[in-house]
């Protein structure tokens, strides 16, 4: 199981810097979400993979470390995907603009050649 | 029982001022700006009157060893977010609330009032610098690094066009991968050494064995690897010079601050994380440090001989600044580091004056409003800013030459500013290594860089400043306002005083430094920092 979601990540982050390195702004931008998929991804499996383990414990019980999943991992995944969400979103705002004041979707602001 | 005392309160002023101040003015529009930038103000000020009472205190022995912290919501230390306020936070504090002071009032007349929310923007960015320098867990690091690029990526906008615009596209793409590579580092740590606190990592770092040492050396190089693209270090700096010179000059002004977050935060960690002979994983990364900031120098060196326009030229001398920093922390010295703080305060300073006196210059070249006109009709800017006009200084050309050349002075490190003495220390250091320790080859090679540079930024600076003051004589001197003039005035004077009081501040410098090169402290004081208890009801 760890193999293939090591593999799975692997795959995923690798097409994502593939697409970073293309020439068009949206190429970088699906680039750059499919790496902070990746990235979540690897913060939540950080906390090891575990079948059948609450991360949280009902109220009021002592709880034993050794039946719950680590629950910090998964606080500071949602952090990241929020965060990752912003800024993307800002990105596109940005790359919106651009192509608005420049008339072209390439990184440099200019057609290559132009 | 242990109550906290309210002045230990005083480690959140940094953080929560300005975000109060920022949510404050989120919702006022454009025409309040006066309003707004009023707030600003006495914000950044309430942040310059903490600074400095942070450093009385933890220069004047309130806490044990110099370490202020603040346990937020009650959580003891490895469990909650630590805050730390030592010597040098207390500096970078200092630095940051005098570096956005003088931002600030240089807004005042025409940047502040374009776009409509820059004060706001303004203020976030300093809440999350001011976080960087005080946390100690490292994914809340990672928090306040993205308020502080998230408001940047906004405030590089700021007086949107065309450059900017393809200057910041590179620069939030460069940024937002940087982030995803801080998420896996931090990531990789916890999973290996269970912890983000700092302090605790510290402390157990040194217990781990051989294997799990490789996986958080990995995941510190990442980590390393995010704060070396803030710092500019090369190859990854490349985006450094485009975006100084497109963003309008307070922006400029404080990113060159952001680079220098960059540099703390590495050397906070590797200081804490990786002291030299601390278990498996000590001394890990120094020598890439070292030799990675002495190839930045060449590369900073060889851009300002190259490059034509003053912002880009600005954008280099900060990467230079950077090497020399990043090679005095990898060369893992603490006198060295004493002296390369020194140099960290003054050539920002520097740079910072520089960037904004530029566009003074500017107004040399293409006299009057010419610039804003494109930003104002991109805008529909009704109320558009006063022009400087009869309210101006006299002996203007005066005013810019003598300013250009103390900058010029400072960044290439020439008597008698403060430049020359910063780095005259760095050079006492590196020879002066300690009771018969041989001096190392590598101190010949950085120092010979860093004369090899100071001299290159002489000969660029000249050439400028030929082609500006008297390539251009016989035109009419520009007008400026007093708000413009004043917060260059006031770094360079810094400088000056810098240069004066050079004994006491090295002094400072020299407690920090050895401050930081005992983690023992940090890990006794952070971990065993009592939890206050609540009074028991009558």
């Amino acid at each position: 199981m760890e193999l293939v979601i090591a593999i799975a990540i692997g795959i995923v982050f690798g097409s994502g810097i593939w697409l970073v390195l293309r020439p068009r702004t949206f190429q970088v931008l699906i680039g750059l979400m499919l790496m902070s998929y990746a990235v979540n991804l690897f913060i939540f499996i950080m906390g090891r993979l575990w079948v059948d383990k609450a991360p949280l414990t009902p109220a009021g019980t002592v709880p034993d470390p050794a039946l719950v999943a680590d629950p910090l991992p998964q606080a500071l995944v949602l952090t990241a995907i929020v965060i990752g969400f912003a800024t993307t979103a800002l990105y596109l705002v940005v790359m919106i603009g651009a192509r608005g004041l420049t008339g072209t979707d390439h990184v440099d602001g200019r057609e290559p050649g132009a | 029982m242990t109550t906290l005392p309210w002045l230990q309160h005083l480690l959140l002023v940094p953080i929560l001022l300005p975000l109060l101040c920022g949510a404050v003015m989120a919702p006022l529009t454009q025409g309040y700006h006066r309003l707004k930038f009023v707030l600003g103000y006495v914000s950044v000020l309430g942040m310059l009157a903490t600074a400095l009472v942070l450093i009385a205190m933890t220069d004047g022995g309130y806490w044990q060893d110099g370490i202020g912290v603040y346990i937020a919501a009650n959580w003891q230390a490895p469990f909650g977010i630590a805050l730390v306020a030592d010597r040098l936070a207390a500096l970078m504090l200092l630095l940051s609330a005098v570096l956005g002071l003088a931002a600030l009032h240089f807004a005042m007349l025409r940047w502040g009032r374009i776009g409509v929310h820059f004060h706001t923007l303004f203020q976030f960015l300093l809440m999350g610098i001011n976080g960087a320098f005080l946390t100690h867990d490292l994914f809340n690091l990672f928090v306040f690094f993205e308020v502080m690029l998230a408001s940047s990526y906004g405030l590089v906008l700021h007086g949107y066009n065309a450059e900017r615009l393809r200057a910041s596209l590179q620069y939030i793409a460069m940024n937002l991968a940087a982030s995803l590579l801080f998420l896996l580092g931090t990531a990789l740590i916890y999973a290996v050494a269970g912890t983000l606190n700092m302090a605790d990592l510290a402390a157990r770092i040194a217990t781990l064995s051989a294997h799990d040492a490789g996986l958080v050396k990995i995941g510190a190089a990442v980590l390393a690897l995010a704060f070396l693209i803030k710092s500019a270090m090369w190859p990854l700096g490349f985006w450094l010079p485009t975006t100084y010179a497109a963003a309008s000059p307070p922006v400029a002004a404080m990113l060159v601050l952001m680079t220098k977050v960059g540099a703390y935060a590495i050397l906070r960690l590797w200081l804490l994380l990786f002291a030299p002979g601390a278990g498996e994983a000590g001394g890990f990364g120094y020598d890439a440090l070292l030799y990675g900031g002495m190839v930045t120098i060449v590369f900073g060196a060889a851009g300002m001989l190259a490059s034509d326009s003053a912002g880009r030229m600005a954008g280099y001398a900060a990467t230079v600044s950077s090497g020399t920093l990043l090679a005095a922390i990898g060369y893992g010295q603490a006198s060295l580091v004493t002296a390369a703080l020194y140099y960290l305060v003054g050539s920002t300073l520097a740079v910072a004056a520089f960037l904004l006196l530029i566009e003074l210059i500017e107004r040399i070249r293409t006299p009057g409003s010419a610039v804003l006109a494109v930003t104002m009709e991109a805008w529909a800017v009704e109320d558009a800013p006063i022009e400087p006009v009869g309210r101006g200084i006299p002996a203007t050309m005066a005013f810019l030459g003598l300013s250009f050349m103390a900058c010029a002075l400072m960044i290439s490190g020439l008597p008698p500013l403060s430049g020359f003495v910063a780095k005259f220390g760095l050079f006492h250091a590196l020879l002066n290594p300690g009771d018969g320790v041989p001096v190392r080859t590598a101190a010949w090679v950085l120092m010979a860089l860093v004369i090899a540079s100071g001299l290159v930024a002489v000969l660029s600076m000249m050439r400028f400043g030929v082609r500006t003051f008297w390539a251009t004589a016989g035109s009419a001197p520009p007008r400026l306002h007093r708000s413009e003039v004043l917060p260059v005035a006031f770094l360079l004077a810094l400088s000056v005083f810098m240069t004066v009081q050079a004994s006491p501040i090295f002094a400072y410098l020299g407690r920090a430094s050895a401050g930081i090169h005992r983690p023992a402290d940090y890990v006794e004081r952070v971990l065993h920092e009592p939890m206050v208890v609540r009074k028991e009801g009558p």
